[in-house]
């Protein structure tokens, strides 16, 4: 298979805080990598530097044959960050179209896309809402329609389904399976056990070290566990034995 | 109890965030011995060129007091005045005494006139009745009738856009970081320069709407006195806005949030009060003078005045507007530079 994403031995340092420790991982096309592990554990440097928005200390990584950070190739990357990064002042249609004009959309294909988008996320209806009166989850999905807006080879989605209810969480995996079909390879981080479940390929992080890597199949099998969590439980406190 | 829980949670805040404490200590310390050094300064020395037939007036002016120089020819001494050499021309031609003013400052108007009549008085008798016959002051700038508001207006014009638009640009950006709109930015293809500028291109437009309202409001409806042309005063203040929206949004990388920004104030928008104009440089202590040639405020001030009290045209003014562009652009490089701490292309 084709490797898509690669992170070599990678460690970050802010100051003498150690967030990531020799970090390997690949993923390949097609692939819905899931990044598992607590909230502080490093999951979200990790996704940064694989944006090219953070630099690692030591490491490299490599996006589609480029070392990043690479202007170029940060064309090819979606990237919905924790936070909504939103204009709170501008209706929910001028954020995506202020998001698109960056990725160089115009015209008739962009307001295609911005169709697209927001059909997928559900947000047709309430585009021209200025979007400090959505609703948390309206927020979260509107940051997924920006990250999409340019049709990315891959997607970087950080903590994507957090405050979405059960229903709109199940149609946007429904989403994110069928990118994948269609080519794009997807990164998504989280910190919810059963979410893990629906990833093809899992890294639990913790403390700043992939602690294990698989498909959750294989993770479960090798721990002899019946659920992410326990195996999660067995990968950690193995861990803590060393 | 539930009172000292508060205050505990404050004190702790404070001390958490040094800056603020510094500011609140240092600050007004900083602008007190400011203030202290623009008030406590030297009298105006004004400067006087004499031109007179009467040889025993030159000497006895000459003599008195070194304010004094002494001219042969007319239009020589008038030359100078224009070129701002001299604050007053003093022209004794028996029976009658012409003082032309430079006219643009009160302050130096004031200090020439008291100093020609306290000297005008210490000559004999005979002399002084002559002198006194036909005494006519004339202004080459302004007139007796000139406002207070004629001389700070010009100033107020220049600082108050500075200030709001640096506030503003600065707060706007600093948001941009703490939404996490800028990390979004940051992940795109978009190269940093091109996000200064497109700062600086949007902000711009408004400023330009707001240069030529505050401009228009101070010409017509303050009916401010009014010399040059409208639109070189336009030009300038839309400098200034610009300068200072550069520098708004460097120095927004340095704050954390919005107090903090608010806390540039002090540092770098009120000492530029006593530099642009309002207070005169000269009179100042010696070591102040060099700090106003890195102070936007002084070139927008200095300008705006000679535009509209002097009637100065493009020819004289440029030379600010070029120094206004250096500093947007230097500011605009440095905040390229700045960014690099989020994203190192």
């Amino acid at each position: 298979m084709q490797s898509v994403i690669q992170v070599k031995n990678v460690s970050k340092k802010y100051r003498s805080h150690q967030v990531l420790q020799n970090i390997d991982l690949t993923v390949n096309k097609n692939e819905i990598y899931g990044l598992l592990g607590p909230s502080g554990a490093g999951k979200t440097t990790l996704v940064k530097m694989i944006a090219g928005i953070e630099i690692p200390t030591t490491g490299s990584i490599s996006v589609l044959d480029s070392v990043m950070p690479k202007l170029n190739t940060m064309t090819q990357i979606g990237f919905m960050a924790q936070s909504d990064a939103l204009y709170g002042e501008l209706s929910g249609k001028e954020n995506l179209e202020f998001f698109s004009s960056i990725y160089g959309l115009k015209g008739q294909k962009q307001k295609e896309r911005i169709d697209q988008a927001s059909d997928l996320v559900n947000l047709t209806n309430f585009l021209q809402k200025p979007v400090n009166q959505y609703s948390g989850g309206m927020k979260r999905r509107l940051s997924l329609a920006a990250a999409l807006l340019h049709d990315p080879k891959i997607l970087i989605l950080d903590e994507p389904t957090v405050g979405i209810d059960p229903v709109l969480r199940q149609s946007i995996w429904d989403e994110l399976y069928k990118l994948s079909k269609s080519g794009t390879t997807i990164l998504v981080t989280t910190h919810v056990m059963d979410e893990a479940e629906k990833c093809s390929q899992l890294g639990m992080l913790r403390d700043g070290k992939i602690i294990a890597s698989g498909s959750p199949r294989e993770l479960k099998d090798n721990t002899s566990s019946t659920s992410i969590e326990e195996a999660f439980l067995y990968y950690g406190g193995a861990h803590h034995a060393n | 109890m539930r009172i000292k829980a508060l205050v505990i949670r404050i004190i702790r805040q404070f001390v958490r965030d040094k800056r603020t404490l510094a500011m609140m200590f240092i600050a007004p310390l900083l602008i007190l011995t400011l203030v202290n050094l623009v008030f406590s300064s030297n009298d105006y020395e004004p400067k006087i060129g004499v031109v007179s037939d009467q040889q025993m007036v030159v000497d006895k002016l000459k003599s008195s007091d070194k304010a004094f120089i002494i001219y042969q020819k007319r239009s020589e001494a008038h030359q100078d005045l224009s070129e701002e050499k001299l604050d007053a021309v003093l022209e004794v031609e028996l029976p009658s005494t012409t003082i032309t003013l430079e006219g643009s400052n009160p302050t130096a108007n004031k200090a020439s006139i008291m100093m020609i009549e306290k000297t005008l008085k210490t000559m004999p008798a005979q002399d002084t009745e002559k002198t006194k016959v036909n005494s006519e002051i004339l202004y080459l700038h302004g007139s007796a009738e000139m406002e207070t508001f004629d001389y700070i207006g010009p100033f107020l014009i220049g600082f108050f856009i500075f200030f709001f638009v640096f506030l503003i640009s600065g707060v706007s950006f600093l948001r941009e970081r703490t939404t996490g709109t800028l990390e979004r930015l940051l992940a795109t293809p978009m190269r940093r320069w091109e996000m200064v500028v497109g700062y600086v291109l949007g902000f711009g437009i408004f400023t330009i709407l707001q240069s030529a309202i505050i401009v228009s409001f101070a010409i017509y409806v303050l009916d401010i006195m009014m010399a040059g042309s409208l639109w070189l005063v336009i030009l300038i203040t839309l400098m200034l806005a610009i300068t200072a929206l550069s520098l708004g949004t460097l120095l927004s990388a340095f704050a954390t949030n919005e107090l903090q920004m608010i806390q540039f104030i002090p540092l770098v928008v009120v000492p530029q009060v006593f530099f642009s104009g309002l207070f005169t440089i000269e009179t100042m202590a010696d070591w102040l003078g060099p700090l106003s040639y890195i102070m936007p405020l002084t070139y927008g001030g200095e300008a705006i005045r000679d535009i509209m009290i002097q009637g100065d045209g493009w020819g004289d003014i440029y030379g600010n507007v070029l120094v206004l562009l250096g500093f947007s652009l230097l500011f605009m490089i440095l905040n390229v530079l700045a960014l690099k701490k989020h994203r190192r292309l």
